[in-house]
C-alpha cells in the first residue's frame, strides 16, 4: 500500500511544475474559446433575425460587392496556413522561422484588417451607416466584432514577437504561441461563417 | 463681471445635473457615503495600515482572501438591497403616502432587483466558490490566482460604478433586466441606463472569468486519487453552475453592448424604428436571465448536500442522482427561457413547448428533495445554525417550486403574469432557496475562513427571526396577487381591498431586516468573544478542507492528499478511530506559490474608467483607460516573475504554529 501511495506521489511530481502549468492554461484557453464562440453565435443570431429589416434602405444585395470579400477571405485563410507555419518551425526549434512567419501572419491580418476597414468607410461614405437600419446594425457589429478581435490578434502576437526575441524558445513562450496560434486559426473559423453568412447568402 | 458670474452658473449648472439633488434621501447618503469615505481613510492612516491594505488584501491572489472580500462586499451590497426594499415596503403601506414619487420608486425597485441579484447573489456565490473549492480538491489554489483577483476587482468596480448612479447622474430605472424601448434613449434619455449597463457589463465579464478558472481548477487541479466520483458534491454543484456561466454570460455581454450601440451610436437593434426589434432583446436577455437564477441556485443545492450529510452524520443519499440531477438542470435551463413572457405573443406551440420544459425541469429538483429527506432518515441530525437554514429551506422551496409550476402553465400564466403572485415566487425561491443556502454556507464555513464559528444562540434568532419575517412578508403577497396587484406601482386605491396584505407584509419585509441586524450583531459578537477553533473540524465534518488547520495557511496543505475514498476526511476519521495507522504522508517539499500583484487592482480602475466615461459620453475619460486597460495587459504579459516557492522550514514552523507536526 505504501508504496502504491508513494508511487501516486512520485507521478504527482510535476504538479506544481512549470509544465503543468502551462498546460492548465492551454485547457483554460479552450474554454474561453468556447465562450467566445457563444459570443459569436449570438451576434449571428441577432444578424439573422434583422438581416432583412433594411427599414426602407438597401439590403445586402446593393451593397456588398463580392470581389473584395473573396480577397479578404484568401488573405486570412492565407495567414492562417503561415501561423501554422510558424508553429512548425517552433516545433523544429527554429527561432528565426517562428518569428518570420509570425511577421508573415501578423502582415496579413493587417492587410485582411485595412481592407475591412476601407470596405466600412466606403459604405460609411455612401450614407450606409449603423444608424441607417438594423440590418446594418446588425452587419457593422458582426464584421466589426470579428475585425476587432483580428486587430487584437495582431497586438497580441506582436508582443509576442518581442518576449520570443527576449527570452527565445522557452516552455512559456511555447505555449503562448501555441495559444495564439489556435486562436488565429479560431478567428479564421469564425471568418468563413461571416463570409457565408453574411456576404455569399446576402448576395444570393 | 458678467463672463464671471455665468461661469459660476455654468458650474452650478452642470453640479446639479451631475449630482442627484433634491431629494433628501439622497442628501442624506451624500452625508453618509462622506463620512464614511472620511472614517476609512483617517483609520487607515491612524493606524498606518495603507501599506497592510495594499500588500494582504488589495494585491492578494489567495484564493481565501479573494473569497473573504467577495463576502464582506456581498454582505454590504445586501445591506443596500434591503434598504432599498424596505424603502418600497414603506411606500406600499399607504398608498396615498408620497414617500417615494413613481419614478423614485422606479428607480428604488430596479436598482434593488439589480443589486440583489448581481452584486449580492452572485459575489456572494463567488464567495463561498473561493472559500471552498480549492480545499474540497486538496488543490494548493485555483487554476489562475492573477484571473481570480481580477474577477473579484472588475465584479468589485463594476458595483460601485452601479451604486454610485444613485448620487452622480440620476440611477436606472427601467426594471431590472431594462426592456427596450424603456431602456432605449427615448425611454430613458438620462445616464441611469448607462450606469446600468457598464456596472452589469464590467462586473459580468468578471464572473464569465470566474466561471472559466473554476472549470479548470476542478477538471484540472483535483488531488491525485480524487476520480469523479470522489469530488465533493458542493464542488460538483459549482462545476455545473460554472457550466451554466460560461455558456449564460457571453449573451449577456452581447446583449448589453447591442444596448449600449443603441444608445451610443444610435443603432437599431432594439428600437422602435429604423428596423429594430425589442422582442430580440427580452429573448436574448432571458437566454442569459433564465440560466442565471439557476447559476445562483445550484451552488446553494451544493451546500445544502454537505450540510444535509455532515449533520446527520451519514453519506449523502443518492450522490449519483444529485450530481446527474445538477448537471441535468445546467443543461436544461437553456430550453426555459420563454416561460418568462408567455404573454408576449410567441404563439400557442412556442407556449407550450417551454410550458412543458418549464415543467420537466422541476423533477430533477424533487428527487434531489427526496435525498436530502433520505440522507436525513435515521441518520444523527444536529441543529446548527447551518442545519436549522437547511431544514427552513426544503418546504420553502417545494411551495416556492409548486408556485412555479403554476406559473409554468402558460395559460394560467396569462393570469398571474406581472401581478404579485410572481414576486412572491421568485422571492420564495431566491430567497428561501439561494439566500437561505449562502447563509448557511456562510455559517458552515465560516471557522474555515476565520478560525472561530459565530454565535449559534444569536445566530438562532436571527434564523427564527428571518424565517418568520419571510412568510409575514411574501404569502400575503400570492394572495394580493392572486387579487389583482400588479407589481411596479407605487400606490394603489384604498377600494381595492389590498391594503390589509401589503400592510402585513411590510411588517414582514421589516422583520427580515431585523433578522439581518442579528446577523451582523452575531458576527460583531463572535468576533470580541470569539473561541478559537483548534481543531480545524469543530462541526466532525466530512471532506478535506476539514483535514486542515483553520484559517488555512497560505499554502493550504502543507503536503498534498492522496485521496482514496469519497468523503475523504471521514473515512480517515473512521479509520483512525478504528485503530489503522493513518494515511502516510509525503514528505515535505517547497511548495510553489503564484506572486500577489497590483495589476487586476489597477486594470479593474481603468475599466471602471471607461465605464465612467462611456457613461457620460465623455471620450477624454474613457479612451485614457482603454489605453491603461491595454498597458496592464501587456504589463502582465511580459511579466515572466510570477511564482515563488515557499521553503520546507517555513512550511515546517507554519504547520507546528497551527499545532500539527510534519
Ligand atoms: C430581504 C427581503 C426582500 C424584500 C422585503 C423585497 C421586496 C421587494 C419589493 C417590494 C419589490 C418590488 C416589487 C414591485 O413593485 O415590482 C422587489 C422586487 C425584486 N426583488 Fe426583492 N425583496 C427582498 C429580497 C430580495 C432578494 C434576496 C432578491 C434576489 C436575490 C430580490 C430580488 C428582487 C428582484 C429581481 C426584483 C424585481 C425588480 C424589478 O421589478 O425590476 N429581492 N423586492
Ligand atoms: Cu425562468
Amino acid at each position: 500500500m505504501a508504496h502504491a501511495n508513494n508511487h501516486a506521489f512520485a507521478h504527482e511530481g510535476g504538479h506544481d511544475g512549470h509544465h503543468d502549468l502551462e498546460e492548465l492554461r492551454k485547457f483554460g484557453f479552450w474554454i474561453f474559446l468556447i465562450t467566445d464562440l457563444i459570443l459569436f453565435s449570438t451576434l449571428f443570431a441577432t444578424y439573422l433575425v434583422l438581416h432583412e429589416n433594411t427599414a426602407g434602405g438597401p439590403d445586402a444585395k446593393e451593397i456588398f460587392e463580392l470581389p473584395g470579400v473573396i480577397v479578404e477571405t484568401f488573405i486570412l485563410l492565407t495567414s492562417s496556413f503561415t501561423s501554422g507555419l510558424a508553429v512548425l518551425a517552433m516545433n523544429a526549434g527554429s527561432q528565426k522561422g517562428l518569428v518570420g512567419w509570425l511577421i508573415v501572419t501578423i502582415l496579413l491580418g493587417a492587410s485582411f484588417v485595412g481592407m475591412e476597414v476601407t470596405e466600412f468607410l466606403k459604405l460609411i461614405h455612401e450614407g450606409h451607416t449603423i444608424h441607417s437600419s438594423a440590418f446594418l446594425s446588425g452587419f457593422f457589429t458582426l464584421v466589426g466584432t470579428h475585425g476587432l478581435h483580428v486587430s487584437l490578434g495582431i497586438c497580441w502576437i506582436t508582443a509576442l514577437i518581442v518576449q520570443l526575441s527576449r527570452h527565445g524558445i522557452t516552455e512559456v513562450t511555447q505555449r503562448k504561441v501555441h495559444i495564439t496560434s489556435v486562436y488565429w486559426h479560431f478567428l479564421d473559423a469564425v471568418w468563413i461563417f461571416v463570409f457565408t453568412i453574411v456576404y455569399l447568402m446576402g448576395v444570393m | 463681471m458678467r463672463g464671471e458670474a455665468s461661469v459660476i452658473d455654468q458650474i452650478k449648472d452642470f453640479a446639479s445635473w451631475f449630482f442627484v439633488s433634491g431629494d433628501p434621501l439622497i442628501y442624506g447618503a451624500d452625508v453618509a457615503i462622506a463620512l464614511t469615505t472620511a472614517a476609512i481613510i483617517f483609520v487607515l492612516s491612524y493606524f498606518g495600515k495603507w501599506g497592510w491594505l495594499w500588500r494582504e488584501w488589495l494585491t492578494t491572489v489567495d484564493h481565501k482572501r479573494v473569497g473573504i472580500m467577495y463576502i464582506i462586499a456581498a454582505l454590504l451590497m445586501l445591506f443596500r438591497g434591503g434598504v432599498d426594499a424596505l424603502m418600497m415596503r414603506t411606500q406600499l403601506v399607504f398608498p396615498d403616502m408620497k414617500f417615494l414619487s413613481p419614478e423614485h420608486y422606479n428607480e428604488v425597485f430596479t436598482t434593488h432587483g439589480v443589486i440583489m441579484i448581481l452584486f449580492m447573489a452572485m459575489p456572494l456565490m463567488f464567495g463561498l466558490f473561493n472559500i471552498a473549492v480549492p480545499l474540497q480538491l486538496g488543490a494548493r489554489d485555483v487554476a489562475f490566482p492573477f484571473l481570480n483577483s481580477l474577477s473579484f476587482w472588475l465584479f468589485f468596480f463594476g458595483a460601485m460604478l452601479f451604486n454610485m448612479s444613485f448620487v452622480i447622474g440620476g440611477s436606472p430605472n427601467g426594471g431590472w433586466l431594462s426592456y427596450p424601448p424603456l431602456s432605449e434613449l427615448t425611454g430613458s434619455p438620462g445616464v441611469g441606463e448607462d450606469f446600468y449597463i457598464w456596472g452589469i457589463q464590467v462586473s459580468g465579464i468578471g464572473s464569465l472569468m470566474t466561471g472559466i478558472n473554476f472549470i479548470v481548477t476542478i477538471v484540472k487541479m483535483r488531488a491525485p486519487g480524487m476520480t469523479w466520483s470522489r469530488v465533493p458534491i458542493f464542488t460538483w454543484s459549482v462545476l455545473s453552475s460554472c457550466i451554466a456561466i460560461i455558456v449564460a454570460f457571453p449573451v449577456l455581454t452581447v446583449t448589453l453592448a447591442l444596448l449600449f450601440l443603441d444608445r451610443f451610436l444610435g443603432a437599431h437593434f432594439f428600437t422602435m424604428d429604423g428596423g429594430g426589434n425589442a422582442m430580440m432583446y427580452v429573448n436574448l436577455i432571458w437566454m442569459w436571465g433564465h440560466p442565471e437564477v439557476y447559476i445562483v441556485v445550484l451552488p446553494a443545492f451544493g451546500i445544502y448536500s454537505e450540510v444535509v450529510a455532515t449533520f446527520s452524520k451519514k453519506r449523502l443519499f443518492g450522490y449519483g442522482s444529485m450530481v446527474f440531477a445538477m448537471l441535468s438542470i445546467s443543461i436544461m435551463a437553456y430550453f426555459t427561457w420563454l416561460h418568462h413572457f408567455f404573454t408576449m405573443g410567441s404563439g400557442a406551440n412556442v407556449n407550450i413547448f417551454f410550458a412543458i420544459s418549464t415543467m420537466i425541469i422541476a423533477i430533477p429538483t424533487g428527487v434531489k428533495i427526496f435525498n436530502w429527506l433520505f440522507t436525513m432518515f435515521r441518520g444523527r441530525i444536529s441543529f446548527t445554525t447551518p442545519m436549522m437554514w437547511t431544514l427552513a429551506f426544503i418546504p420553502c422551496f417545494v411551495v416556492g417550486g409548486m408556485t412555479g409550476v403554476m406559473l409554468s402553465v402558460a395559460p394560467a400564466d396569462f393570469q398571474f403574469h406581472n401581478s404579485y403572485f410572481l414576486i412572491a415566487h421568485f422571492h420564495q425561491v431566491l430567497i428561501g432557496g439561494v439566500a437561505f443556502g449562502y447563509f448557511a454556507g456562510l455559517y458552515y464555513w465560516w471557522p474555515k475562513m476565520f478560525g472561530f464559528k459565530l454565535n449559534e444562540t444569536i445566530g438562532k434568532w436571527a434564523f427564527w427571526i428571518w424565517n418568520i419575517g419571510f412568510y409575514v412578508c411574501f404569502m400575503p403577497q400570492y394572495v394580493v396577487g392572486l387579487d389583482g396587484m400588479t407589481r411596479r406601482i407605487n400606490s394603489y386605491g384604498w377600494d381595492t381591498g389590498w391594503w390589509a396584505m401589503n400592510f402585513t407584509s411590510t411588517i414582514g419585509g421589516f422583520l427580515m431586516g431585523i433578522g439581518f441586524l442579528f446577523q451582523v450583531w452575531q458576527i460583531a459578537h463572535s468576533i470580541k468573544f470569539m473561541e478559537k477553533d483548534t481543531t480545524g473540524d469543530p462541526w466532525g465534518a466530512r471532506t478535506l478542507e476539514w483535514s486542515i488547520p483553520s484559517p488555512a495557511p497560505l499554502y493550504n496543505f502543507a503536503t498534498t492528499p492522496l485521496v482514496t475514498d469519497r468523503d475523504d476526511w471521514w473515512e480517515e476519521k473512521e479509520r483512525i478511530a478504528a485503530g489503522k495507522m493513518p494515511k502516510e504522508k509525503p514528505k515535505l517539499e517547497p511548495i510553489h506559490m503564484p506572486k500577489n500583484s497590483p495589476i487586476p487592482f489597477i486594470q479593474s480602475i481603468c475599466w471602471f474608467t471607461v465605464g465612467f466615461g462611456l457613461v457620460f459620453h465623455w471620450l477624454w475619460i474613457a479612451i485614457p483607460g482603454f489605453v491603461g486597460i491595454a498597458l496592464t495587459l501587456l504589463a502582465h504579459s511580459f511579466n515572466y516573475d510570477t511564482d515563488y516557492y515557499i521553503p520546507v522550514d517555513e512550511i515546517r514552523q507554519t504547520e507546528a504554529k497551527a499545532g500539527r507536526g510534519v
